[in-house]
């Protein structure tokens, strides 16, 4: 691999865009590219597949063995509400692997010294969300009950296709919040998409133990969309 | 990308390597068989010293993977790795698992 490919790589990875590489067997030779870039028209088709599934390949391009590798962004999890619950998962989804992102308007909760070493925006949802959009690789936990600051969120994330969106909340509490999705026109395939009670049943109690299971659920709910995807390629 | 996950990642890591003038090669995994500890397009980073980082495989076969990277580090000529457990070396650098791998290894060039 040669440095300005190397270098290209890395930026698209840390701008959370997803990129494809493709290796020259015989020479070394190594091209990156981004998504939504012009690709070589000879070799568009091959790029595009790998970019949609997500599924490294070996492949023959212009009559050259060549190993296609694909890098999609690494998840990330997008938290509205800064309550206990949160400062334990801001301790456990960085060691997962997941970027984390906080947001809550309530300058109370959303303060530096109980975040420390996270990204937290101290703003309503729908002034942050424009400007750092949602994606597929992203998961969204709303955990403030509050349907003032939960509710957009909520329907950003679905609309994303987030591929977890949760939503704290009783059973009662989730309820009503159906009807108010349902009267804004959601469909019933998305409402169905939200996960509430939140978290993994594994009875917990405690804010660092609803934290795991809530960061349990999630991490359940991105490998079973690779092998959900990879299914759909094979 | 998490500072803790960064810090851990072969491709930044071989960035900064080559950045600091240290010889480097980058190992991938392009095939596998059977059952293997690394998914295809996982990396392993070396240097000219045969530190390294990341993976491409459970442990197996890393430490023959560094001494090739050497030959591919002075040659500049990538070349690709074959492991498994049919192999003649099995029992040096085989996979305990039963499984096979091919590994891509090349030098990052400026």
């Amino acid at each position: 691999m040669q440095l300005p490919s190397l270098q290209k790589l890395n930026e698209a990875r840390a701008a959370r865009r997803a990129a494809v590489v493709v290796n020259d067997l015989s020479s070394g030779r190594a091209q990156a590219f981004i998504e939504r870039e012009d690709f070589p028209a000879e070799w568009d088709a091959a790029i595009s597949e790998t970019l949609r599934s997500g599924r490294p390949n070996l492949a023959t391009l212009d009559e050259r063995p060549v190993f296609i590798n694909v890098y999609l962004p690494p998840p990330r999890l997008v938290v509205i509400g800064a309550v206990h619950i949160t400062q334990a998962l801001a301790r456990l989804a960085p060691v997962a692997g997941f970027d984390m992102t906080i947001i809550d308007p309530r300058t109370a909760f959303a303060t530096v010294e109980r975040f420390e070493g996270v990204e937290l925006l101290a703003d309503w949802p729908e002034d942050v969300l424009p400007t750092r959009p949602l994606d597929r690789y992203t998961a969204l936990a709303a955990v403030t009950h509050d349907p003032k600051i939960d509710d957009y969120p909520i329907r950003a994330a679905l609309d994303a296709g987030c591929f977890y969106v949760g939503a704290l909340g009783s059973r009662k509490t989730h309820a009503s919040r159906v009807e108010r999705l349902r009267a804004a026109g959601l469909s019933e395939e998305a409402i169905g998409r939200i996960r509430a009670p939140i978290g993994l049943d594994i009875g917990a109690a405690s804010p660092a133990e609803i934290a795991i299971a809530v960061l349990a659920e999630i991490i359940g709910a991105l490998r079973h969309r690779d092998r959900r995807e990879e299914g759909l390629a094979a | 990308m998490t500072n803790e996950a960064k810090m851990l990642d072969p491709l930044e890591i071989a960035e900064a390597w080559h950045r600091q003038g240290r010889a480097v090669a980058l190992a991938t995994v392009i095939e596998t068989w059977g059952s293997a500890p690394r998914p295809v397009g996982s990396h392993l980073v070396i240097d000219g010293e045969g530190n390294f980082e990341g993976s491409v495989s459970g442990g197996c076969v890393e430490g023959a993977v560094i001494g090739e990277a050497a030959d591919v580090i002075a040659s500049g000529v990538p070349r690709v790795l074959e492991f498994g457990v049919a192999d003649e070396t099995a029992w040096r650098v085989g996979l305990s698992c039963g499984g096979r791998i091919r590994v891509f290894l090349e030098r990052v060039d400026g």
